[in-house]
């Protein structure tokens, strides 16, 4: 490929080649995480919506606005939604997609065709449970528990059930793809402790993907075998145990906590190096970390049985494992904070977003510990302390980490500038209304606010009603982003190669990166995050 | 696959069209070791997938061992057996249509993928006959007057033909996937794709067969053979 002039137009893949069909039957990684971006911004809109309802109707203390088999359906929707068709695929189908195989100097992932077939699949997951949706919704809850699931209910459970199951191919073949592609696909020099750490929470996260979630697919398939040919394998009825369906739906749904969360560290652990201009400090403990957080993540799934009639020695053994997870989760909040020390410390948007991650994240995760602990967790169990907790992970963690990655990486995927004002604004916004939404729910729910219910007694409402609002405000946040970034695709000033002075491979190629990434498979004699090595480039506002 | 870019900079890429080096690969070695690596870890999924039907297996019958004894006694113990021989048969004949690919030998690989799929088919058809069997003797949990009616074992025995038909159906459902990868292979090898340099897909879809045999070994003994070496 010969350097074109600057002025000319050079060739990126966003302008390889133009039509429906070439972005449908795309190879290109960078592409199919586009498709991706498209893909989950709608399933959250649709998640955020059901949210958005379940809030209106906790306005009040009477269930005035929706019968409660509605509100029912409406928390199993919000959950399946968000969980299985936002969450696990956020950050890793899209970011992930995109700058892996850039990270590493490759020119796509091991597998493009697989790539694709895995984004095909989550449509076609999101198709049955749209259909659920649309042709009378679901109230199993988004965990399925039987007997209920397979017995009782009467909703559209086996079309949900059959999304999330080939959902769950498209997760499995994401992790597959990114374990192959990192042990097989790095550029000359990459070595393992040169990757950044991006690379290795998503190699920890495709672990997961790859060991977990083929257990809940067989355990929705012996569900789907229950409803459709009224086999019996957990049904009491019979002698069956429908605890063994807790463990087994567990497994992987404790596991897929980390899904989550772990990619949403990666982002954390990029921003914060490249707004201090430091090295993650400690890179292998960050590095190991991660990997520990896979292991023990798998050991721990117990604390989700602790009053299911789990055994009491299990409970006991797993509410001891699950607090070994603090411990290299605390090692990352700390190395990110030991590496803003003496640091050149820039408040760039994306930085905002990981300053929000870091707290709420460690909000989320010290709440953990309180529902690990066995007596504690009787108290808050089936309450809002537990949705607090989680959404503290999730939202204030995960969607933190996914928002600030977009912001930081926008500029390289697009070619253009965000408006930096509206963006900061928005990130402050976002971070006000989460915490006025689930900080009551903490109260809430240790003065024994259930979850799941429509209808609560007059003392709980100031709490509702300020938890209310804070969903409103953190609805506009979330819009804000939406506007601004459609609006910076023709409007933003152009950002150049390296806007930010990042150090990682995918800043040492154009903006927006050509087809194959680089001109020229890079050679790495660096170690990562090594800003000695770094030109960065001026914003330039005439590209418009 | 396009070919027009440019990036085979590393000479020894362009020997020959069979080898089929894709664009994202430098080199072919790193190509098959990707192809290998990737099966592998699919397969270690698969473990996974059919692991936890294992594992409710193992919890019932370690619960109710006198039910899964009795009605693990009710299976048809030589249909069982034939149907483990023809897949042992099975993965010898894809073992040596797999070394044919490593020798390039054309017809051999065809020969030998016909035959083993003949076998997939032959395990297919025996099974659905034993499953038919399975609907004329009432020992379909779903329908009435279902084995050992009448008594307070019932439920039990329903949770044994419950599993035996979940893991041997989703055992089946991998054996027609793995006979239309062979197809798939066939029609490639008699497009001339494979080459002693290039014959990766045939090794893998070597790999699949062998692990869904595998599964059936464990499934034949967990399934026909509990209690069979007491005297009756």
């Amino acid at each position: 490929m010969a350097t074109a002039a600057i002025t000319a137009e050079r060739e990126t893949y966003l302008n390889s080649a133009y039509g429906l069909k070439s972005w449908l039957l795309t190879k290109d990684h960078k592409r199919i995480a586009v498709l991706y971006f498209i893909t989950i911004s709608i399933f959250f809109a649709i998640g955020g919506t059901f949210a958005g309802l379940i809030r209106l109707e906790l306005l009040t203390p009477e269930g005035d606005l929706v019968s409660s088999e509605t509100y029912n359906k409406l928390f199993t929707m919000h959950g399946v939604i968000m969980v299985f068709f936002f969450l696990i695929p956020s950050i890793p189908a899209t970011l992930g997609n995109f700058f892996l195989p850039m990270m590493i100097g490759a020119r796509d992932l091991a597998f493009p065709r697989i790539n694709l077939l895995s984004w095909y699949l989550l449509i076609a997951g999101g198709a049955f449970a749209i259909f659920a949706m649309v042709a009378g919704g679901v109230d199993t809850g988004w965990t399925f528990y039987t007997p209920y699931s397979t017995s009782y209910s009467t909703t559209y459970v086996i079309a949900t059930a059959l999304g999330i199951f080939i959902a769950g191919f498209s997760s499995i073949l994401t992790g597959l793809n990114f374990v192959v592609t990192v042990h097989r696909m790095r550029a000359p020099g990459m070595t393992w402790f040169r990757l950044p750490l991006f690379v290795w929470s998503h190699y920890a996260t495709s672990l997961i993907q790859v060991l977990g979630t083929p257990v809940i697919a067989v355990t929705l398939f012996l569900v789907l075998c229950e409803r459709l040919f009224h086999l019996g394998i957990f049904d009491p009825a019979l002698g069956g145990d429908p605890v063994l369906f807790q463990h087994l739906f567990w497994f992987y749904s404790h596991p897929a906590v980390y899904i989550m969360v772990l990619p949403g560290m990666a982002v954390i652990s990029e921003i914060v190096s490249t707004f201090s201009r430091k090295p993650v400090y400690g890179y292998a403990f960050v590095a190991f970390s991660s990997m520990a957080i896979a292991v023990i993540g798998f050991l721990v799934w117990g604390h989700h049985l602790f009053v299911s009639g789990q055994s009491l020695y299990a409970g006991l053994v797993f509410s001891f494992l699950s607090y070994f997870v603090a411990i290299p989760s605390a090692v990352k909040v700390f190395n990110w904070t030991a590496t803003l020390y003496r640091g050149s410390i820039s408040y760039d948007t994306p930085m905002l977003y990981a300053f929000g991650f870091i707290g709420l994240f460690t909000i989320g995760g010290l709440t953990g510990l309180f529902v690990a602990s066995l007596g504690m967790d009787v108290h808050v169990t089936d309450t809002y302390f537990v949705i607090a907790h989680f959404h503290y992970v999730m939202v204030g963690g995960t969607i933190m980490a996914y928002l600030g990655g977009v912001h930081y990486w926008w500029p390289k995927m697009t070619g253009r500038m965000y408006p930096e004002g509206f963006a900061k604004l928005s990130a402050l916004v976002i971070f006000i209304g989460f915490n006025l939404t689930f900080f009551p729910q903490f109260i809430l729910g240790y003065l024994g606010m259930p979850r799941r219910y429509h209808e609560y007694s007059q003392e709980f409402q100031l709490l509702h009603v300020l938890s209310s609002a804070g969903a409103s405000v953190l609805a506009v946040g979330y819009i804000m982003p939406a506007i601004y970034f459609l609006w910076s695709l023709r409007y933003g000033p152009v950002a150049g190669a390296n806007p930010w002075g990042a150090s990682g491979l995918e800043w040492r190629t154009p903006s927006p990166p050509p087809t194959h990434n680089f001109d020229r498979i890079p050679v790495v004699t660096f170690d990562a995050y090594d800003y000695s090595t770094v030109i960065p480039t001026e914003v330039n506002d005439v590209g418009h | 696959m396009d070919t027009s870019s440019t990036h085979l900079e590393t000479g020894a890429a362009h020997e020959a069209e069979t080898l089929a080096l894709r664009e994202q690969f430098d080199t072919e070695e790193q190509q098959r070791d990707a192809a290998t690596l990737g099966m592998w870890v699919f397969l270690i999924t698969e473990i996974l997938f059919f692991g936890g039907a294992f594992l409710a297996y193992t919890i019932y019958r370690s619960s109710y061992p006198a039910v899964f004894g009795l009605a693990s006694s009710s299976l048809n113990l030589p249909i069982g057996a034939t149907n483990t021989c023809v897949l042992l048969l099975s993965s010898f004949t894809m073992v040596m249509a797999v070394r044919a690919g490593q020798l390039g030998q054309r017809k051999a690989i065809i020969i030998f993928l016909i035959i083993t799929m003949f076998f997939g088919l032959a395990f297919l058809g025996i099974k659905a006959y034993e499953w038919t069997e399975k609907f004329e003797e009432h020992h379909v949990p779903a329908l009435s007057n279902f084995f050992l009616e009448g008594t307070s074992l019932q439920g039990q025995a329903k949770i044994f033909f419950s599993l035996y038909f979940a893991m041997t159906g989703l055992h089946a459902l991998h054996m027609v996937v793995g006979v239309g990868i062979l197809l798939f292979i066939i029609w490639k090898t008699s497009q001339g794709t494979y080459s002693p340099e290039y014959y990766t897909p045939i090794d893998i879809a070597g790999l699949y067969w062998h692990f869904v045999d595998l599964v059936w070994i464990f499934l034949f003994p967990l399934f026909y053979l509990i209690d069979r070496h007491l005297p009756r």
